[in-house]
């Protein structure tokens, strides 16, 4: 009955090479590399990048252990982190060689040392925590209504040039909170313009107000097109931040959505909180507008009293400037920004490439103002400012803009840099932030390890000295839940943080459990008189119920923190959860395994070594001197 | 070995009362301490910014109090953590602006007036953060007592199901009493302890109510309290040897894993210790005066039969 078919050793045996195969990079530890990967999409690393980043360290004659192209980048294993620094320099000055527009990121990143065939089979060592590894953690919140409320702006700003097109005459358009209001003084404009508006612009649910004279159409965006602009402003978002991160040169940065407004970002290894900070803070968005230059207008705002619908500004050259609040264009509409010079006085330029949409507004609004002035804003963290204000000449179609006038080679860069880091579909706080430095990521994991290993250690010992052989075969168990539980959480590539070695630890606590329940039903058994195989037998069927019971109430728990729980609390989540899994094989099918093979061929098996069976009644009797 | 030597089953339900008299006590000293005191909750929960600094030698803390006066800090607490050398700054919240950046000025401030400290770990949680994560973790703590009510009442009985989450959410009000009488600190993770001990300690009840099934089934002819003591009495060992394997590991984490671990590691020793005693002296008296007796499941016997364990089937 202690017998297993052979396809059940079978299985475990997989299963505790496959756990060994898999747990054995994390023994490696991880060797110093330089990391060089695209800052930008047009720019792919390939083979031929390869090639550069060997000749470039052949020519600083700095040698390294290895060079690897994956989808990332090339990487490049050096014997330690003195190299490493070199090798860095080095490749910087070759593949960068204007500080001002990188075209690589070069970054230092720690690659697994475990040889090839390991990572080849994606045998990996443990993904590690911030907190483990050292970093900044930031979780940003999206301003969604105010992406909106810039959403509603250029599209109220699209319906004004629509009724032009369709020469349909309205006493005003304007946005009024979170809706647009159009005025009208006939109804039967109103029907028209209604009717336009629907074939034209479909986000817009349109409503009818008023009566007489003062007729208006009220336009709201339609929730569907709200969630669309919602999810379009984070993914934007995230966009422009992975294009700013790429300056900062970090190897392994996360960046992902949580919840329906936030970002998370991660960037291992990096210690300047502070420009990480200024650069994923920059909120540049760029915006077109028209300049007031009607007489008197400018002398009344600098009196402090700017007509209606304007804004007074000044020009980088200090001169001020009134400008009109209605947006052109914004930086929505921008698909490329690049620096370079005017082909006629060779002044420093920017060059804009404008999407289609863009282009026709621009083309409109050109020819209807040809001889007047048009300021370009950078808008910062709420505040504006005219980068410049040129006279438009002619009408400018194509959609290719050129922004010149008082500007550095570098000015042009920056702005050109900013533009195309992409502009920021809506604004951003950083609502959380977390800085590990390294020597602590380093601490946590010699605590997170030690405590493991004596716990371990203790609870082993008691285990063999309290139940023998039976106690040896619940510590291998153990190891092998161990194994397994490791191997799971490399091969899933899950993060493991300092609570997630908290769980490995308690879950080996816990899991002894399923062993002492097993154990203790054997030797009640035993001690009820009945035969060792039949009590071997006995004390797995009775127990597994139980093991079985008490293992999913702590399986609810844990499954209730994985949904609820953020930060640290998921960490321990998700290693109590498949721990939980692990515990339940091991503690179940492999101790069985061990103990069939102990016990289960022995037909005519007297004794047990499984402690002192002490009976009641008698003197205490060892098991292995029962008849 | 063999630590339990006992010859007849020790009669727990003839001292029901009193169990159940000093965990009320207990229970209600907690809720004194939480009421009165409160938990002092970290700054996951309340927003602000916490900062930890190390320095080579020891650490001059008037000194570091001082360079954040002068910059017009309020509120601020400095205290030493985990030894003389780290200090750990926390701070409340400002406006959300101003907050995301304290961590630099704060460093700014050491750097000018108290030089030599090394950055160790900022955390700086917004307002609104901090409440979703005091919503969430009630929400987790709510969905875990449905959870295993409704597991333990499918598996069981309602009046299983019914004492064991009293004994058990009871082991958690003292947790959080323990919390609150010390002011020690409450933090994500000290929650995900008392969620995990809630999930464990549900276990104890989970095999002495195993058992008591298995008896009232086998054994005819003794009284509810009879049966209870012996379930218990048969069980104990296990308990005690099964706790006390898990208090080993957390001991060892109490002792080598440093500042981080160190209430969770401590939530986890008052959540087992009393869990022991709640889950068996707590919950089977609950079960007994709710009125269980062999009828429920001689009757229940063929509604239950497919998930307990088969008694007898492989002798």
């Amino acid at each position: 009955m202690n017998r297993y078919p052979l396809w059940k050793y079978i299985t475990v045996a997989i299963a505790l090479v496959l756990g060994f195969i898999y747990t054995l990079p994390n023994f490696f530890g991880e060797s110093p590399a330089v990391q060089v990967s695209s800052a930008k999409v047009t720019l792919k690393v390939d083979a031929n990048t390869q090639a550069r980043v060997e000749d470039a360290l052949r020519a600083a004659s700095i040698a390294h252990d290895g060079i690897l192209l994956d989808s990332v980048g090339v990487k490049v294993r050096f014997k330690d982190t003195d190299t490493q620094l070199k090798a860095k320099d080095a490749l910087e000055r070759t593949f960068n060689p204007s500080r001002d527009d990188p075209q690589y990121v070069i970054a230092l990143n720690l690659l697994s040392a475990s040889p090839q065939w390991l990572t080849a089979m994606h045998a990996l060592p443990m993904y590690l925590g911030l907190d483990l590894r050292g970093g900044v953690h930031f979780l940003l919140q999206v301003d969604m209504k105010g992406a909106l409320t810039k959403r509603l702006d250029s599209t109220s700003a699209d319906l004004r040039t629509l009724l032009r097109d369709k020469k349909l005459r309205h006493a005003g358009i304007g946005r009024e909170g979170d809706r647009i209001v159009i005025k009208f003084r006939d109804a039967e404009t109103r029907n028209q313009a209604r009717i336009a508006m629907g074939d034209n612009v479909s986000e817009l649910a349109l409503l009818e107000q008023g009566e007489g004279e003062d007729l208006r159409l009220v336009a709201t965006l339609k929730p569907e097109a709200e969630k669309k602009i919602g999810e379009f402003a984070i993914k934007q978002n995230i966009n422009t931040l992975h294009n700013r991160i790429n300056e900062l040169g970090v190897a392994e940065p996360v960046i992902q959505q949580q919840g329906a407004d936030r970002i998370v970002v991660q960037l291992p290894g990096v210690q300047d909180t502070a420009k990480a900070k200024d650069i994923l803070g920059r909120t540049a968005t760029l915006e077109i507008r028209m300049v007031d230059d009607s007489p008197g207008a400018l002398d009344a705002g600098l009196a402090g009293n700017p007509p209606f619908g304007t804004e007074l500004y000044t020009e980088r050259g200090g001169s001020p400037l009134l400008v009109k609040k209605q947006v052109v264009l914004t930086g929505d509409r921008l698909t490329d920004a690049q620096p370079g010079f005017d082909s006629q006085t060779q002044e420093a330029a920017v060059h804009l490439t404008l999407d289609s949409a863009g282009a026709r507004i621009f083309k409109d609004v050109t020819r209807d103002n040809v001889g007047k002035r048009m300021a370009i804003l950078l808008i910062e963290k709420g505040k504006g400012e005219v980068v410049t204000a040129p006279v438009i000449r002619t009408e400018i179609g194509g959609g290719r803009v050129q922004i010149s006038g008082r500007m550095t080679t570098t000015e042009a860069n920056d702005v050109a840099l900013l533009l195309r880091a992409g502009s920021l579909a809506a604004p951003m706080d950083i609502v959380e932030e977390r800085t590990i430095g390294p020597s602590l990521g380093a601490e946590n994991i010699e605590r997170g390890f030690k405590s493991t290993m004596w716990g371990f250690v203790a609870i082993g010992v008691f285990m063999i000295l309290y139940y023998q052989v039976f106690g040896v075969i619940s510590t291998l168990a153990l190891a092998a839940n161990l194994l397994l539980l490791v191997a799971l959480l490399s091969l899933l590539q899950a993060t493991l943080t300092l609570p997630g070695i908290a769980a490995i630890a308690l879950t080996l606590g816990m899991a002894i459990d399923a062993n002492v329940l097993i154990n203790e039903r054997v030797r009640e058994e035993l001690r009820n008189g009945m035969p060792p195989q039949a009590a071997i037998s006995e004390g797995y069927e009775r127990a597994f119920g139980t093991i079985l019971d008490s293992n999913i109430t702590t399986l609810i728990a844990g499954l209730a923190l994985l949904i609820f729980g953020s930060g640290p609390v998921r960490g321990f989540a998700v290693v109590h959860c498949l721990g939980i899994m692990t515990s339940i094989f091991s503690a179940v099918v492999v101790s069985r395994a061990l103990v069939n093979l102990v016990y289960g061929r022995q037909k005519k098996l007297t004794k047990v070594a499984i402690g002192t069976v002490w009976k009641p009644g008698t003197a205490a009797v060892n098991t292995k001197e029962q008849g | 070995m063999e630590f339990f030597r006992i010859k007849n089953d020790i009669p727990f339900m003839r001292h029901a009362l009193k169990f159940n008299i000093i965990s009320l006590i207990t229970f209600l000293a907690s809720v004194f301490f939480l009421a009165t005191q409160g938990l002092h909750l970290s700054v996951e929960f309340t927003g602000g910014t916490l900062i930890e600094v190390n320095y080579a030698q020891s650490a001059d803390l008037e000194k570091v109090r001082g360079a954040l006066g002068k910059r017009g800090f309020s509120d601020y607490s400095v205290q030493n953590f985990g030894s003389s050398q780290d200090v750990l700054i926390r701070l409340p919240l400002k406006d959300v602006e101003g907050s995301a950046k304290q961590g630099e000025q704060v460093m700014e401030a050491l750097n000018a007036d108290a030089p030599g400290a090394s950055l160790r770990r900022v955390e700086f949680v917004g307002p609104q953060v901090g409440k979703e994560l005091a919503e969430n973790g009630a929400l987790a703590l709510l969905i875990v007592v449905i959870g295993i009510m409704v597991y333990l009442a499918s598996r069981f009985e309602w009046r299983f199901a019914l004492s064991a989450i009293i004994a058990n959410l009871h082991d958690v009000v003292i947790i959080l009493g323990f919390f609150a009488a010390f002011q020690w600190e409450f933090s994500l993770s000290v929650l995900a302890a008392v969620l995990a001990v809630l999930g464990y300690s549900v276990n104890e009840s989970v095999v002495v109510f195993d058992r008591v099934r298995e008896t009232f089934k086998k054994v005819r002819g003794l009284s509810t309290p009879q049966v209870l003591d012996h379930a218990i009495t048969s069980t104990i060992s296990r308990t005690i040897i099964t706790h006390g394997s898990t208090q080993i590991m957390v001991l060892s984490m109490l002792l080598f894993g440093g500042e981080t671990l160190y209430y969770f590691s401590l939530a986890l020793t008052i959540g087992i210790c009393f869990g022991i005693y709640s889950s068996v002296l707590v919950a089977s008296p609950l079960v007994m005066w709710l009125g269980v007796s062999r009828e429920q499941f001689i009757t229940q016997k063929k509604a239950v039969a497919e998930g307990t364990t088969d008694d007898g089937a492989c002798v």
